[in-house]
């Protein structure tokens, strides 16, 4: 019984001197802020960063390879919490979404026929392009549901995909694993977006679903700030430029164009409530706000093109949303106004 | 040799005494033809042809774009009206000729590199390959390769055995059955070309045992020509499988990844061998073929033989029509063929079969889970587990799925025939196969 604990404990004591010995020999430096950031990270591992996880981005920060709001889906806060680690100044990254560029949906697009094969859009590419008659439309299998590792898009029974956009962190999962190219990320704070993917002519889209970009170009002649340009009859808008005003899918004779602000509204600022902090005339994409530091602001009305930025920004709740604006075309609206968002 | 039984493999009711005793007839002309430039595996021929261009039968339309690659031929004459995308078997739109037919059925004079060929056993075998190259011959079987590949081994592998398959044991389908009771001398003759363009003197033909009437009339023919083995087969799908066919005549198991040549052995089939003897002798390149339209949706299931790129939707119309309770149109047949979402399809150079279901005998009920319970692994003549590689490209791990051999499924369908659960198993790996060597290409091995 001694012997067996003199023995055992004589091991023991042995094997600890062996490791305490190796473990001043071969002490490795690490740096206790990647570890710090790890801990600020999700820690989902989703891989947006263009990393193997969140410890290989922990890493890279640390070591200046990336930036501290390198973490998409993370977002504001989680940059800021990194930021003080690092001692750095947080730049806020833009947030973005990802959107789905098809409408398709069932009794809108028409369907090849009733496809009973693997329920993947990857899978059912391969034998039949598409079970919609379009092939470059959403499939509606949910291969993109299955790769969201936020949960946040969702098949439905409509037969497209659908966004959340609350819970979306832009991390782009869903747009690598789509087949079809049809999802790509989007400024969250964009209202306005084309949701057609096919180059078909319009006779050829007519045919197939009710609800295509048939590329007549009349968003491309409205655009007051030249952000939709038409390739291959689809026209696609440029995110830089885009300032948000919804004209585009107001002229849309499809009804293709999603504007999440529609109808718009004329924006007025309640005289009372304004302190006149000039954080509206600043974020206004077409300068249609005029007002002095500390003095109440105005919106002209003929600039303005009801695009609520003033709404989000305002600190004290002056910007009151009035009557609905009438479609462009009934009254030319001016371009003049427009800069470069 | 011989005699030896592959492993795995089903047993399908062959469900061909629909049309096995009815003779070929002729489907006629359709008003139009659309020839896809995609009919064989290898680059898509390049058309040669433009809209308003008339053309006559036998005329190249589209030519052979690379080593793997064969030219197509206009099957009839008429006048092209459009050079575009329209659909295809394999479901993907594809570049296709479209061909209004002119009714005169005129076709080219044999001559200049189509010229026939007086002694075709005594002949320098590199012309009789670029015959066989110029004529646009396929392997008939479904499966179209293009034959002057298969027929030009590299010089080091030496080739000892050559076999005409003639099983045909996919179930539904009398395509070869009909061809080997039609024309056993031009089965025999084109097997002697093949022969003599590797110097041999002797040969094979296998065929299952349910059909006895071409055995004893290819054993009768086989007497009378001599250098011919006929050789019956044990009734059992995939027996007509190339691997499988050449364990059975041969007794040599072709090695994983590896081709029959590896082997030393060349497997074409009966119909492929009758275009070498037609291209050879006659200059005639392949335009038309044997398809059997079958099935309990179509009204009168017929042998027809048809020109390639008449729409599916026409022979469906020289049999009758399909019934009123149809629900799938499939090309080829009930194992691995690829059901069709419009009749607008048109035949290619390896449509030896239209099966059309009525919606009784189509299982549409979705999947359920997988119970391990291992029939589709001991059914795999390739000795793979299905059920591992559908769990692994389920949960999207490429890497192991290829592992798993993915590759050397032939796509038989013996798993997906006896999953109990009805998991649509060989549609997984056709799947997973395309994304192992999607993943292969992208790590450049």
């Amino acid at each position: 019984m001694i012997e067996a604990a003199l023995v055992l404990g004589g091991i023991g004591f042995l094997a600890a001197l062996g490791l305490g010995a190796a473990s001043i020999k071969f002490h490795v430096e690490t740096d206790p802020r990647v570890e710090e950031v790890a801990e600020a990270l999700p820690g989902v591992n989703c891989g947006a960063c263009g990393l193997t996880g969140c410890n290989a981005l922990a890493e890279a920060i640390v070591a200046g390879g990336a930036l501290p709001n390198a973490c998409i889906p993370g977002g504001e806060d989680v940059s800021k919490n990194i930021a003080t680690i690092m001692g750095l100044d947080a730049e806020k990254a833009e947030k973005f979404i990802a959107v789905l560029h098809c409408k398709g949906v069932h009794g809108k697009a028409i369907d090849k026929g009733q496809y009973l094969g693997i329920p993947d859009c990857r899978a059912a590419a391969l034998v039949l392009s598409s079970p919609k008659g379009c092939n470059y439309g959403c499939m509606g299998l949910g291969t993109c549901e299955r790769s969201c590792p936020f949960d946040a898009i969702h098949m439905g029974d409509k037969g497209i995909a659908v966004v959340d956009a609350e819970a979306c962190t832009g991390c782009g999962s869903c747009v690598r694993a789509c087949p079809k190219s049809i999802l790509d990320l989007r400024p969250l704070s964009m209202n306005v977006h084309i949701r057609c993917n096919s180059p078909l002519s319009g006779k050829q889209i007519k045919a197939l679903c009710s609800v295509g970009c048939i590329g007549c170009g009349r968003c491309e002649k409205i655009c007051p700030v030249e952000a939709i340009s038409m390739s291959r009859g689809l026209a696609i808008i440029d995110a830089e430029k885009c300032v948000d005003c919804g004209m585009c899918a107001q002229v849309c004779p499809t009804s293709n164009i999603d504007d999440a602000l529609a109808p718009r509204r004329d924006l007025l600022i309640e005289e009372e409530k304004c302190i006149g902090c000039t954080k509206c005339a600043k974020v206004c994409p077409v300068d249609a706000i005029e007002g002095e530091k500390k003095e109440v602001h105005k919106i002209h009305q003929e600039k303005c093109i009801g695009c609520q930025r003033c709404v989000q920004v305002c600190p004290v709740d002056a910007v009151m949303l009035g009557a609905e604006r009438p479609k462009p075309g009934a009254k030319k609206k001016t371009s003049e106004a427009a800069t470069d968002g | 040799m011989g005699k030896k039984l592959f492993r795995g493999g089903v047993h399908p009711h062959d469900e061909k005494e629909r049309t096995a005793s009815l003779p070929v007839v002729d489907a006629g002309l359709p008003e139009r033809l659309f020839l896809p430039v995609s009919q064989h595996i290898g680059a898509p021929a390049k058309p040669i042809v433009t809209k308003g261009d008339k053309v006559l039968g036998g005329q190249v339309v589209a030519e052979a774009a690379g080593f793997v690659s064969v030219p197509i031929h206009a099957s009839t004459s008429g006048t092209v009206r459009s050079v575009a995308p329209y659909a295809h078997p394999l479901g993907a739109e594809q570049l296709a000729i479209e061909i209004e037919v002119d009714g005169e059925d005129t076709f080219v004079e044999a001559e200049g590199p189509m010229e026939p060929i007086a002694d075709p056993f005594n002949h320098d075998p590199n012309e009789i390959k670029t015959r066989i190259l110029a004529a646009g011959i396929v392997g008939m079987g479904g499966a179209t390769f293009p034959t002057h590949v298969k027929l030009s081994p590299p010089p080091e592998i030496g080739i000892d055995t050559i076999i005409l398959n003639g099983v045909e044991c996919e179930p539904f389908l009398t395509a070869d059955h009909r061809l080997m009771l039609d024309r056993p001398d031009d089965i025999i003759n084109g097997l002697k070309v093949i022969l003599a363009i590797f110097g041999l003197d002797s040969g094979f033909i296998g065929i299952e045992k349910n059909k006895p009437d071409p055995i004893a009339l290819m054993q009768d023919k086989a007497a009378s020509l001599g250098g011919v083995e006929v050789k019956p087969l044990e009734v059992r799908y995939p027996q007509g499988a190339e691997k499988q066919l050449i364990h059975a005549i041969s007794g040599r198991d072709v090695p994983s990844a590896a081709l029959p040549m590896a082997v030393g052995t060349v497997v074409q089939n009966v119909a492929t061998a009758v275009a070498i003897w037609e291209a050879v002798t006659q200059g005639k390149p392949l335009t038309s073929r044997i398809c059997t339209v079958t099935g309990d949706g179509v009204k009168e299931p017929k042998n027809l033989l048809i020109r390639t790129g008449t729409p599916i939707g026409y022979l469906i119309e020289q049999c009758g029509g399909l019934t009123d309770d149809i629900a799938k149109v499939i090309m080829g047949g009930p194992m691995m063929g690829l059901s069709q979402y419009t009749l607008d399809v048109p035949s290619t150079k390896g449509t030896s079969g239209l099966l059309c279901l009525p919606a009784s005998q189509v299982r549409t009920e979705p999947q359920k889970s997988c119970i391990s319970c291992g029939r589709c692994v001991s059914s795999c003549p390739m000795g793979l587990s299905p059920t591992t590689i559908y769990n692994f490209i389920d949960a999207d791990r490429v890497a192991e799925a290829d592992e798993w051999d993915t590759l050397d499924c032939i796509e038989c369908a013996s798993c997906s025939y006896v999953c109990p659960a009805g998991i649509p198993l060989v549609q997984y790996i056709r799947y997973a196969k395309g994304r192992v060597l999607a993943r292969r290409r992208q790590l450049g091995t």
